[in-house]
Parts: C-alpha cells; sequence; structure tokens
C-alpha cells in the first residue's frame, strides 16, 4: 500500500486497549507460578471450555486469519483447501493422541516420549525439536507482525536501515510477549489467548454478517460478484496449485503435513496438560473444532468478500495477508478497520506468548532439570531457568523478527507442520501404540525426521533456484522439486522409527514400564490431576 | 515421572510379583477396554483420513468434477464437498465424544481405582 489508510492512532489506541486489559488479568492470576505444575501447566486447573478457546486462541494465528482469508481473495477455491486441512487435523489430535498424551505427561512432549526409554537422550531429543519447530513457528509470526505494521500503524520500512519504526514495533511486541510469559507462565497466557480467541471470533463474525448482509444473505451471489469484480475463475480449482504435476504434488504433500502435523506441535500438546483429567482435555479439543470449524467458515466469506468488494487490483500476491484489514476499512470504515487490526496483532502477541513459554519449558524441564540435572534439580531452580528461558526466547525472537522481516519466509509455518508431521508425529503415536519401539527407534525418528525436513527444504525451490527464493534465480542448487517435504519425509520417518527399534533391538523391552504407560494412557490411573493453592 | 536415571527404570521383565499396573493390564476388562476404544479410533482415523485424502485429489487431479456448477448457483461440486469436510469433522467429533463418555469412561474409571488400590 503506497497510502495510508485508517487512523494509526485508533488502531494504537484499540491495541493498547487490549494490552493493559490483559496485562491486568495476567497481574491479578499470576500471584503463585513458582512451582513447576503451576508455571507450566496452571495447576492443570482450567476447564475443557476455557482450555478449548485458549487452544483456538493459541492455533488461530495471525497466517489463519490473514493468510487464509488473503489466500481465498487472491486463489479463490485453493486458498480454502488451507482451512479444510487445518481443520481436519484436530481429529487426529483428538482420536489419537490429547487424552492418552494427557494421561502419560506432565508438562512436555518429552515426557511422553522418554515415559519408557531411556531419560536422557530421548528428552535432548524431544527438546530439540520442539525448539526448532517452535523457532520456525515463532519467526514466522514476528515477521509477519512486520507487515501488519506498515498497513496498520503508518510505520514505514527503509531498505537497508535495520533500526526503523518497524523495528521498534517489533520489539514492542517481544517486550510485551516476555512480560505475559515472565509473570503471567501459562495462566496468564492461557487467558491472553483466550481473550483473543474471543476477539477474534466475535470480530471475523462481525465481518461475516456484514458482508453476508450486503448481498442479502446470498452466498451464491457473493461468490458470482467475486468472480466478476476480479475477473478471475475464482470458484475453479488449480488457480495456485493446478500449474503442473510438480505444483499439484506440492500441494498433497502441504495437505498431508497439516493434516498430520498438528497433533505434533509442541505449543499445541502443551495445552492439554492445563486441564485436570483426559476427559476434559478430549472437552478442550471438541470445543477447539468448533470454535475452529466456524471460524474458518468465517474466513471463506471474508475471503470471497474482499475479492468482491475490494477495487481491482488492490490485491496482488505481493499484499495477500491485507485482503481481511483491507476489506473491513472498505466496509466499516476507519473503526472497523481499527478494530480488525488491534485483533490482528492480538493474534501475534497471544500466539507469540503460547510458543515462548513452550520453548522455555522444553528447555527447563527437558534439558536442564532432566538432562543437566538428571531429574533432581534444587527447589525452585526448573522454574527460574524457564523464565530466564522465555528471556533468551523473546531476545532472539525480536532481533530474528527485525532480521527476517520483509524477507519471504511464509515457508516457516509450512516447514513448522512438516517437522511437526515427520519428527513427533510417528515417535508419539509408536511409543503409545508399539510395545517393541525403543530408545534407538525415536532417536531414529526425531532426528530423521527433522535432518530429511530441514534438508528437503535447503535444496528446494524455496531457498534457491526461482523468482521467490531466498537466494534468487541466480543461484540454484535446488535439486528437491516441492516446496513442501512432507510426502517425502513423513513416511521415511515412520520408516526410520521402524529401521532404529530394529537396529536397537538388543534393548529389552521394558515390560513395567510398558504396561504402567499402556494402564496409564487409558485409565488415567497415577496421572497428575489438577493442583490445589 | 519417576524414572530419573539413564537406563529404562522399573523392575525387570522376570519380576516374581507382577505390578499393578501389569495387573490390570493382563486383567480382561482391560483387554475389552483396550479393545473397544482402539477400534473406534482406528476406525474413525481411517475413515476421516482417506475421505480428506480423496477430496485433496479430487480437488488436485479431477478439476472437470470440482469445478461443475449446482443447478444454475455459484456453488460447486468442490465448495460442497469441502462443507461436507466441515460436516464431517463436526460429526466425527460429536460421535467420538459421545462414545467416549457412554462407552469407555465408567470402565476406565474402575481400572483406574483397581490400580490405585494396589499401589
Amino acid at each position: 500500500m503506497n497510502t495510508q489508510i485508517g487512523s494509526p492512532a485508533l488502531n494504537i489506541g484499540i491495541f493498547g486497549l487490549f494490552v493493559v486489559v490483559t496485562l491486568l488479568i495476567v497481574y491479578r492470576v499470576s500471584k503463585a507460578s513458582n512451582t513447576a505444575s503451576d508455571y507450566y501447566a496452571a495447576g492443570s486447573s482450567f476447564t475443557g471450555p476455557q482450555n478449548g478457546i485458549a487452544i483456538s486462541g493459541d492455533y488461530l494465528s495471525a497466517a489463519s486469519f490473514l493468510g487464509i482469508a488473503g489466500a481465498i481473495a487472491v486463489n479463490g477455491y485453493d486458498g480454502f483447501l488451507y482451512s479444510i486441512g487445518f481443520l481436519v487435523a484436530w481429529l487426529t489430535a483428538l482420536l489419537l493422541v490429547a487424552e492418552l498424551l494427557r494421561n502419560v505427561g506432565r508438562f512436555t512432549m518429552g515426557d511422553v516420549l522418554s515415559f519408557r526409554m531411556r531419560q536422557r537422550p530421548i528428552r535432548a531429543a524431544a527438546a530439540v525439536s520442539t525448539l526448532l519447530v517452535s523457532f520456525f513457528y515463532l519467526l514466522a509470526q514476528m515477521a509477519g507482525a512486520g507487515g501488519l505494521i506498515s498497513l496498520l500503524l503508518g510505520v514505514k520500512n527503509t531498505p537497508g536501515t535495520p533500526f526503523d519504526g518497524q523495528s521498534l514495533v517489533i520489539a514492542v511486541v517481544g517486550i510485551l510477549m516476555v512480560i505475559y510469559v515472565l509473570y503471567g507462565g501459562m495462566r496468564g497466557t492461557t487467558w491472553v489467548q483466550i481473550i483473543k480467541a474471543a476477539l477474534l471470533v466475535v470480530g471475523a463474525a462481525v465481518m461475516t454478517v456484514w458482508v453476508l448482509g450486503l448481498y442479502g444473505f446470498n452466498l451464491s451471489g457473493l461468490l458470482g460478484s467475486a468472480v466478476e469484480n476480479t475477473g478471475k475463475q475464482l470458484l475453479d480449482a488449480g488457480n495456485q496449485y493446478g500449474k503442473t504435476l510438480t505444483t499439484k504434488i506440492d500441494f498433497l504433500s502441504l495437505a498431508i503435513a497439516l493434516v498430520l502435523g498438528t497433533a505434533g506441535l509442541p505449543h499445541i500438546l502443551m495445552r492439554f496438560y492445563t486441564v485436570p483429567t483426559a476427559k476434559e482435555a478430549r472437552r478442550s479439543v471438541q470445543w477447539a473444532i468448533w470454535i475452529i470449524g466456524i471460524f474458518y467458515l468465517f474466513t471463506l466469506v471474508i475471503g470471497y468478500g474482499a475479492a468482491a468488494l475490494l477495487p481491482r487490483g488492490t490485491l496482488s500476491s505481493a499484499n495477500v495477508n491485507d485482503a481481511a484489514p483491507l476489506l473491513a476499512f472498505q466496509i466499516g470504515g476507519t473503526l472497523l478497520l481499527g478494530i480488525i487490526a488491534a485483533i490482528a496483532f492480538a493474534t501475534i502477541l497471544a500466539v507469540v506468548a503460547g510458543l515462548t513459554i513452550t520453548a522455555a519449558a522444553s528447555f527447563a524441564h527437558d534439558i536442564y532439570a532432566n538432562v543437566i540435572k538428571e531429574g533432581s534439580p534444587e527447589p525452585g531452580m526448573e522454574v527460574k531457568v524457564a523464565r530466564r528461558t522465555a528471556l533468551v526466547v523473546g531476545i532472539v525472537a525480536i532481533v530474528g523478527g527485525i532480521l527476517a522481516n520483509g524477507q519471504n519466509i511464509a515457508f516457516l509455518v509450512a516447514l513448522a507442520f512438516a517437522v511437526a508431521a515427520s519428527a513427533n508425529l510417528p515417535t508419539l503415536l509408536y511409543s503409545l501404540f508399539w510395545k517393541r519401539f525403543n530408545t534407538t527407534g525415536a532417536l531414529f525418528s526425531i532426528y530423521g525426521g527433522l535432518a530429511i525436513c530441514i534438508l528437503l527444504i535447503i535444496f528446494s525451490p524455496v531457498v534457491s533456484g526461482g523468482p521467490t527464493s531466498i537466494f534468487g534465480e541466480s543461484v540454484d542448487f535446488a535439486i528437491f522439486p516441492l516446496q513442501n517435504p512432507g510426502i517425502v519425509s513423513i513416511p521415511l520417518s515412520f520408516l526410520l522409527g521402524v529401521i532404529g527399534t530394529y537396529i536397537g533391538s538388543r534393548e529389552p523391552v521394558n515390560e513395567a514400564k510398558f504396561s504402567e504407560m499402556e494402564v496409564r494412557s487409558m485409565t488415567g490411573a497415577g496421572a497428575s490431576g489438577a493442583v490445589d493453592h | 515421572m519417576s524414572a530419573t536415571d539413564d537406563s529404562p527404570g522399573g523392575s525387570s521383565a522376570l519380576d516374581a510379583t507382577p505390578s499393578a499396573y501389569q495387573e490390570v493390564q493382563r486383567s480382561p476388562e482391560f483387554a475389552s477396554l483396550r479393545r473397544r476404544w482402539r477400534g473406534f479410533i482406528f476406525t474413525m482415523s481411517a475413515i476421516f483420513l482417506g475421505w480428506f485424502l480423496v477430496y485433496v485429489l479430487l480437488s488436485d487431479f479431477a478439476h472437470g468434477l470440482v469445478d461443475i456448477r449446482i443447478g444454475g448457483t455459484n456453488f460447486t461440486v468442490g465448495l460442497l464437498l469441502g462443507l461436507l469436510q466441515f460436516v464431517s469433522t463436526f460429526t466425527i467429533a460429536t460421535i467420538y465424544v459421545r462414545f467416549a463418555n457412554k462407552n469407555l469412561d465408567d470402565d476406565a474409571e474402575a481400572l483406574k481405582r483397581r490400580v490405585e488400590e494396589k499401589l
């Protein structure tokens, strides 16, 4: 956008109100976050519905709201396909992961993976995977904030000068996030996510009803108008992925990573520990599925609404993410834009807070307490380490966000899902359901999945050889044709888990631990419950 | 999390007295719970993953089908199938929660008490 729309002062004012309200709530709930259970899991004291709303707040990132609405506005039907992958994925979490994980673990993914294995190597591997996935996701969110800032706050980025107005806003977002996580712990972070989810769903609902109202609640009319206004066949499949066989396979690869990756995202898994029982974890996912599903139905209307109502040529592939805010301004003027802008910032803030506490918990609980201190850290030290880690993650996120600002790093979210589906999900499923699975097998599937994903991305058109590559068209070492590694990396990781298990088969199966894990996972016997204060 | 040493914790497989967990795991009641639970979740997972894959493949490779307009409106077959993915997701989630509440929770709770009495 060359011209400033809306009122930056109003946008900042509404966002400021959100910050003040959430800070007050964080201050009020954070009185006693000094035990590990309280800091990482809010004492497992949330109800299923509360956690379901918070899960939606954690999951519906700026990429979901701005990215999907924009993708539908620009690519029509192909954009809609994303939202289906993101939603259906929750059935994997509901049926195969949520309850079993809640019963077996306490704070991290590493708790479950290491339950019947050799503790130190598995916890280290689980932490490496958790930290990398969270870092990829975090960087994508922070860099996304930069683009939003130029549109909404009128702060321009001057090329070649890293320390400008946009950097300042990224730093402010990072500092706020650190404050939430340091003082609020999981309890404060959860409330931020609950408030943000409510605002996001209400905001999207208002825009949806508004747009539909303009078309007399005739969805078919809206769809027709989107085609007419843009002159593009937005209702037909293949606008984005239908060009060649390679792009079609690329889409299939992305779809598989989305549907299997969600149940392996560490920041989502960690949310299941904030409820007291597996039954509440089940209710959490049930609530999350309804909220997320309804929200994606809204984005369908918002996306086609942007195509139908924005003047032709407003949107291009360069400003896809601006579709929803621009539509808000088009239909509701300065005030609606201000509200939607503030919600978009709140979205980024809540998601990065969730990622930061996950990274901090994994480092402090898996690496510090269990690998370095071999399971017996001094009292109170683990939470201290977690807080320090959150501070470091915050600094890394700010610096990374400033450096990545303006770069084309949307692939990082796809990479995070691919790693989650390749390294984390196979290892989780094997641990829970396959008795002979052992330490070597788990190390093979975690490190193997990670390495394959990262190598395939490095040698893909994302990094070199194409017009949108990081190194541009002139440098070309892209020997892997797909942008999404999932279709190769996920089956290979499942296979590596089997190969590793056979290589390590001299390690005897720990019958007692396996029995304990199986009975505990299905009945909750011996599982940690709610902590009273 | 009691196993804090570097080796797989707990007793060896040759222990004369099985633990409370092993006793329950070997009981017919637990076997029945596990069979019903896994039968349900694996069947449902196969259904939803298969149906999702069919939908993605149709959208990817069968443009002739998914681009068909329905009855003079601007709705396409693809859009309809996509909305049916939403419906099936809501439905499977609801069916599973009802099934688990009705057929799994009480048995799981009884087995849990059996373990915890012996611990």
